[in-house]
């Protein structure tokens, strides 16, 4: 079988794998790295969203061996080098930006993204860049809010909506 | 999915000699055709990447006309087509971050989904597309939904655009996939207006030819108001009737003209 190597969340890590096996169930089943969730499998839902290169993708719709060599990071290298909550993590927890918490690793990676390009989006840029993720709880107000609150703006205007 | 064997190459060279083998298929964003083989709609052997390729990508400007290289992701499209203002925004609103991070123009067109964005452009442009064999006019390059002139093993190198005096593209979203209900693509050229309507005919992406002339004559969305709807068959499903596709296509048109300027 093909060997990948790739290196994930700063670490060099290597595997065996098949030319269909998915990067998703590379970091899941290869390495034990089950914070990236899979709600659909078709593309649709973002739960499954990591960076590739520094780029938000589906890792239900790459291929492992497609991502050879890339730097790869997931929910599990957002957090802080002390282990503490990351400022957009943080966000979530204080305004109540997830409740089943299922999308919640995708919703973080989508959010990171955006933050790097656009420091200071607007609510509307916000609701934008999180269409293609999906939360089965419907949280969505308060996601667009922690968001808003990682980017170290005012909050109230979503807060009295 | 079934097994296939996975090669990426580093040049078109070898992709092109990749692609020579039997059942060979090129992998471009994957945004399409990852799902399509999760459903087992298609078995190729051999899967050829096109993403380690540098010379497919990239965004130049030259001389009146723009050029995208066809493995150029969506999003880099959104950011350095400023060149052609109609067709950054077009890319920047196909799908979500995700896709646009990896989805390129070349499979895009080459899949030429009824409801695809980028073939609007490419036809009302009046484009070229350009392969690893040959030069293809855009007016022959769409042949129907899901059907295009490409021979099996050719890849599309790039797609130059003669850039217009003006340009819009008005996309009528379908909330759930975030495809086209219904797009249309106004261009104005010296030559004349192009008209192109994606999401709309059983046909796949056409040429709306009585707006073309009746714009081409007077760039006003009044100019479109007293047309009627155009002919041919519409798509018909639990998103839209054929009469209301129908309809909003003149509806587009307008907005297109209005917001073009
Ligand atoms: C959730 C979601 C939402 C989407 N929303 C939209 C939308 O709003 N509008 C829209 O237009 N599209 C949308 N798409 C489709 C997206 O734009 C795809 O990127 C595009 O259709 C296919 O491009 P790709 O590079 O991913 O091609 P692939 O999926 O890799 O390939 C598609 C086909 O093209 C062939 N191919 C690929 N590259 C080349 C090449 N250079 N030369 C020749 N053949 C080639 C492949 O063999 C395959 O047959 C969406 C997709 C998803 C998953
Ligand atoms: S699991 Fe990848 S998009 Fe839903
Ligand atoms: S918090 Fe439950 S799916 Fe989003």
């Amino acid at each position: 079988m093909p060997k990948v190597t790739m290196r994930v969340n700063g670490r060099e890590v290597s595997g065996e794998v098949e030319g269909r096996t998915l990067l998703v169930q590379f970091l899941r089943e290869g390495l034990g790295l089950t914070g990236t969730h899979v709600g659909c499998d078709t593309s649709q839902c973002g739960a499954c969203t990591v960076h590739v290169n520094g780029l938000q993708v589906k890792s239900c719709t790459t291929f492992a061996l497609d991502v050879d060599g890339a730097e790869v990071t997931t929910i599990e290298g957002m957090a802080n080098a002390d282990g503490s909550l990351s400022v957009i993590q943080q966000a979530f927890q204080d305004h109540h930006g997830l409740q089943c918490g299922f999308c919640t690793p995708g919703m973080v990676m989508a959010a990171a993204a955006l933050l790097k390009e656009n420091p200071k989006p607007t609510e509307a840029q916000i609701r934008h860049h999180l269409e293609g993720n999906i939360c089965r709880c419907t949280g969505y107000h308060n996601i667009v809010k922690a968001v808003l609150a990682a980017s170290g703006q005012d909050v109230s205007a979503i807060a009295a909506e | 999915m079934y097994a296939f064997d996975f090669v990426k190459p580093k040049t078109l060279a070898e992709a092109v000699k990749a692609l020579g083998a039997e059942d060979a298929q090129a992998l471009g964003g994957g945004q399409t055709l990852i799902p399509t083989l999760k459903q087992r709609l298609a078995q190729p052997a051999v899967l050829v990447s096109l993403s380690g390729i540098a010379e497919l990508k990239g965004v130049k400007a030259a001389g009146g006309s723009l050029t995208i290289g066809g493995g150029t992701s969506h999003a880099t499209v959104a950011k350095e087509a400023k060149a052609y203002p109609a067709l950054a925004a077009l890319a920047a609103n196909i799908g979500d971050p995700a896709v646009r991070s990896l989805g390129t123009i070349g499979g895009s067109i080459a899949n030429n989904d009824p409801s695809a964005d980028y073939p609007a452009a490419v036809l009302a442009s009046g484009a070229t597309v350009v392969t690893n064999t040959r030069e293809i006019a855009a007016d022959d390059f769409f042949q129907g939904m899901f059907t295009t002139a490409l021979e099996p093993g050719e890849i599309i190198t790039a797609v130059r655009f003669p850039v217009p005096e003006k340009a819009n593209y008005q996309k009528f979203e379908q909330p759930a996939s975030r495809f086209a209900l219904v797009g249309v693509f106004v261009a104005k050229y010296a030559a004349g207006v192009r008209v192109a309507v994606t999401g709309a005919s059983t046909e796949g992406v056409f040429r709306w030819t009585e707006a073309e002339k009746a714009l081409s004559a007077n760039f006003a969305a009044s100019a479109v108001a007293g047309l009627a709807v155009p002919g041919g068959e519409m798509i018909a499903d639990i998103h839209g009737s054929a009469a209301y596709r129908a309809h909003l296509i003149k509806v587009l048109t307008g907005r297109a003209v209005a917001a073009a300027g």
